[in-house]
Parts: structure tokens; C-alpha cells; sequence
């Protein structure tokens, strides 16, 4: 082959196989995912629930307040900080880094929980 | 009803003296029943219905002065406990406007809202208005620190105040302070006066007599309740050091919207019902949130306070009423009457 001919049998190649990547992307990058890493914690009398919640690096945590009166979620160390939520009212937030995070009810203190995000 | 109330009150006293116990050593006794609680009002006092009916027209024969305490409006409040706050509150407001003696004024011990909410201080001040007593003192609760740490709250009620909105004042020789106990609370922790505050409480305290009545009020309770529900004051010993050497302290607390009492000393503690929810006893179920009474039985459980303060004697008369009269058959909740006196 000429050079010019192996270099628009090159790009034709290198479009060839990009048509394909993002075709595929889709499907590819669902099977590369992890299976449902989010979790829930919800808020019954006063408690959270479960007290201590494990997820991956990525993950949405979401908080949903079941009681009559409203609460907070309020990392201790200023990580993340809720507005007050009143019944079936949520908060989610999404861990990037690994740690363990302590969190409390800014309104009723005593309501203590734990995220551990490996 | 006039005289039945003065009448209960000699009465109680009779039966101490025959009891070959007298008042002093009544409360001393009870001083030494220890720090927990010497009593929970639960109705079944001879004459609580008379509490019901009138609201300290005769403790106040000879009183100098009195003032209101409400406490917990939860304005902005509507789930089943109570869906209409601003109508119970609205008949606490009517009690205390019927009254034959007239407040000088009013304390509202915090939660004044439900969600801190501009809407509802707005309900609030507007029911408020109709209270004939004009002036009317106020402490947050937890619930009017929520959106922004309080600031419109200071905003509004604020005047004159402190820090998280603490202050004192004197009224007819009786020595007031509003403490904060609901900003910056720790995780695990219950309420909390915090460093700043309490150097300026026992500054503001220097110099004064002895012999001067202290009134303390704050939302939550500055004794210990009950911990696991955050009942409580972690610094609260450290306030109470500092008025060890008066002759006569009260304390006037809200935050579990139902009255408890102890006497430790000279102080009295007292916690006072709400206007808009009642809550569980301490541990009897899973948690503190509003409790669910039958809809004809919420306003016996809901209620203000009365306290009447004599000089000559320097004591405080503090008399609960439920916001219904209650038949005495069925009462339940509020209705008796503490006298102390300084024990000189």
C-alpha cells in the first residue's frame, strides 16, 4: 500500500473501531458496574436505622425521616450537613471517599449513626 | 371555687404539721430523698378539679405579683397528636386573658415553632397579640434553631440578648434569666449551655443579695430526666453552682410537654406542659416524639402554668392548669399546687 493509502485505511480503521465503542458503550459500561451499591437508613422514634451502614466508594447514602418530628443529618466532622427534615422528607448524599463518618441529629443529639465507606 | 384553692393549700400544710413534720423539715426530708424526681403531678390531688375550674384565684390572695409560663406552641405542627396547634394555643391564650388576676406578663419557654419557619413565628405573634398580657418574654427550643442556627429567631425575639439569645431582667425585686441550652449541640449529648454563656450567668449573678428570688427558665430541663431521651443539660451543674447561695431559686423549664417537679434545696425545678402535644413518661415507650391521646382528652393533657410570688413569705406558688376542666372522675395530668419558701 502507498502512504497515503495505509493512512485513510488507518482513520477508516480508527472510525471503524470508534463507531463500535460508543455503540457498545451502553451495554459495556452497564456490565462494568458494580451491582446497587446505594443504601438506605431510615428513621423510626428517634433511631437510626441500620446505626451503621458499610457502602463502596461512590455510593448514595439516603436518609428518610418516618417520625412525627423532624430531624437533621449532620456529619460531625463538616462533612455533609442536611436541612431539617420533616416527615417522609429525605436526604441522600454521595460518599467519593473512603472513611468512616460519624453523623448525629443536630436536633436531638442523643441520635447517633455511622457511615463506613470502603 | 373562691377559697377552695387557698383552702387546699392550708390544707396541705395542716396535714404536714399533724404529721408532727413541719414545712422546714418537710423539705429537707425531701431534699434528702435525693436528686431523682420527688414527684410526678398525675391528677388524684383532693380538689384538682378546682385547679381546672378557676386558675389560681385565691393562691394569689396576698400574691404580689404573678406571670404565665406556656411553653412548646409547636406552631406549624399537624399530624394526628394535634392537627390544629394554633387553636390549642389559641385557648391557652383565652385561659390566661380569663383569669381574674392578671399576669404581669408572660414566659414562653421554647419550641415556639415546629419548623423555625418564617410562616409560623407569624402565627405565632399573631395569636399572641390577643393576649392581654403585653409583655412576654421568650427562650428557643431546639425546633427554632433549625434553618439557620436560630438567626431569625434572634431576629425577632431577640432584643437585648446575647450570644444564642440569653439575658436577664428584675422585676418588683425578683431576679430573671432566660438561658439558651439548644444552640450547639454535640452528638450524643443532651442540651448544653456551653462556655461563653455561663461565664456571663455567673457574672450577671455577682453582687446580688442573697436574699434575692432567682427565676431561671430555659427549654430543656436544666435537671437530669431522663439521658437515653436527651432529657437533660450536660453543664447544668455548673449553672446550678451559681445560685447555691441564694435563698430562693426556681427554675422553670418545657421541653418534654409534661410537668415534672423537684425540690433540691432551695431550688425548685418545675417543667411545664404544652400548648399543642403531649409526650410519653420517661421510658414508657419506644420514644419521646408526640404522643396520641383520644381527640376529647387532649386538652386535659395540655396546659399552662400560674406562678404567684409573694414578697413577705419569698416564696413562688406555681399551679398548673390543663386547658380543659376535667371532671374528677377521669383527670388526669395537671392540677396541684408547690409553695416553697426560702428556710429561714
Amino acid at each position: 500500500m502507498t502512504r497515503k493509502n495505509m493512512g485513510i485505511t488507518s482513520l477508516a480503521a480508527l472510525v471503524a473501531i470508534a463507531m463500535l465503542l460508543f455503540a457498545g458503550s451502553g451495554s459495556v459500561a452497564a456490565s462494568d458496574q458494580p451491582p446497587a451499591a446505594n443504601a438506605d437508613v431510615t428513621i423510626d422514634n428517634f433511631v437510626f436505622g441500620p446505626q451503621t451502614v458499610t457502602v463502596p466508594v461512590g455510593a448514595t447514602v439516603t436518609w428518610i425521616n418516618h417520625d412525627d418530628i423532624p430531624h437533621t443529618v449532620v456529619s460531625t466532622d463538616g462533612v455533609f450537613k442536611s436541612k431539617v427534615r420533616d416527615t417522609d422528607e429525605k436526604f441522600s448524599y454521595t460518599f467519593t471517599k473512603a472513611g468512616t463518618y460519624a453523623y448525629y441529629c443536630s436536633v436531638h443529639p442523643k441520635m447517633t449513626g455511622t457511615v463506613v465507606v470502603k | 371555687m373562691s377559697g377552695k384553692k387557698q383552702d387546699l393549700i392550708d390544707q396541705k400544710l395542716q396535714d404536714l404539721n399533724d404529721d408532727g413534720i413541719d414545712r422546714r423539715g418537710f423539705l429537707k426530708c425531701m431534699a434528702w430523698a435525693g436528686t431523682g424526681l420527688v414527684w410526678t403531678l398525675s391528677g388524684g390531688i383532693p380538689g384538682s378539679r378546682a385547679f381546672a375550674k378557676s386558675s389560681g384565684k385565691d393562691a394569689a390572695k396576698g400574691a404580689d405579683f404573678s406571670f404565665v409560663q406556656i411553653s412548646d406552641s409547636h406552631i406549624g405542627f399537624n399530624k394526628l397528636a394535634n392537627p390544629d396547634v394554633t387553636a390549642t394555643l389559641q385557648t391557652a391564650i383565652n385561659k390566661i386573658n380569663a383569669m381574674p388576676h392578671k399576669p404581669d406578663f408572660i414566659i414562653h419557654t421554647g419550641d415556639l415553632s415546629q419548623l423555625s419557619k418564617s410562616s409560623e413565628f407569624d402565627t405565632l405573634d399573631q395569636v399572641l397579640k390577643g393576649a392581654s398580657a403585653k409583655q412576654i418574654y421568650f427562650v428557643p427550643g431546639e425546633h427554632d434553631m433549625l434553618t439557620d442556627n436560630g438567626e431569625q429567631y434572634l431576629q425577632r425575639y431577640g432584643k437585648g440578648t446575647k450570644g444564642a439569645g440569653w439575658y436577664s431582667f428584675d422585676h418588683k425585686g425578683v431576679h430573671f434569666v432566660g438561658l439558651v441550652n439548644v444552640a450547639n449541640l454535640k452528638a450524643g449529648g443532651m442540651g448544653s449551655l456551653g462556655h461563653e454563656q455561663l461565664e456571663w450567668f455567673e457574672d450577671d449573678l455577682k453582687g446580688r443579695s442573697a436574699s434575692t428570688p432567682i427565676v431561671l427558665f430555659a427549654h430543656i430541663p436544666l435537671w437530669t430526666i431522663y439521658p437515653d431521651w436527651g432529657w437533660g443539660t450536660d453543664d447544668s451543674e455548673q449553672a446550678l453552682s451559681y445560685v447555691k447561695r441564694f435563698g430562693s431559686v426556681t427554675v422553670l423549664n418545657g421541653h418534654i410537654h409534661q410537668i415534672m417537679q423537684k425540690i433540691e434545696g432551695k431550688v425548685s425545678f418545675h417543667t411545664a406542659m404544652s400548648t399543642a402535644f403531649p409526650q410519653p413518661a420517661p421510658g414508657s415507650a419506644p420514644s419521646a416524639g408526640p404522643m396520641k391521646v383520644p381527640a376529647d382528652q387532649l386538652q386535659r393533657v395540655l396546659g399552662i402554668t400560674d406562678v404567684n410570688y409573694l414578697v413577705s413569705g419569698r416564696s413562688l406558688a406555681v399551679i398548673d392548669s390543663p386547658l380543659a376542666d376535667s371532671d374528677p372522675a377521669t383527670a388526669n395530668g395537671a392540677g396541684s399546687a408547690v409553695v416553697d419558701s426560702t428556710l429561714e
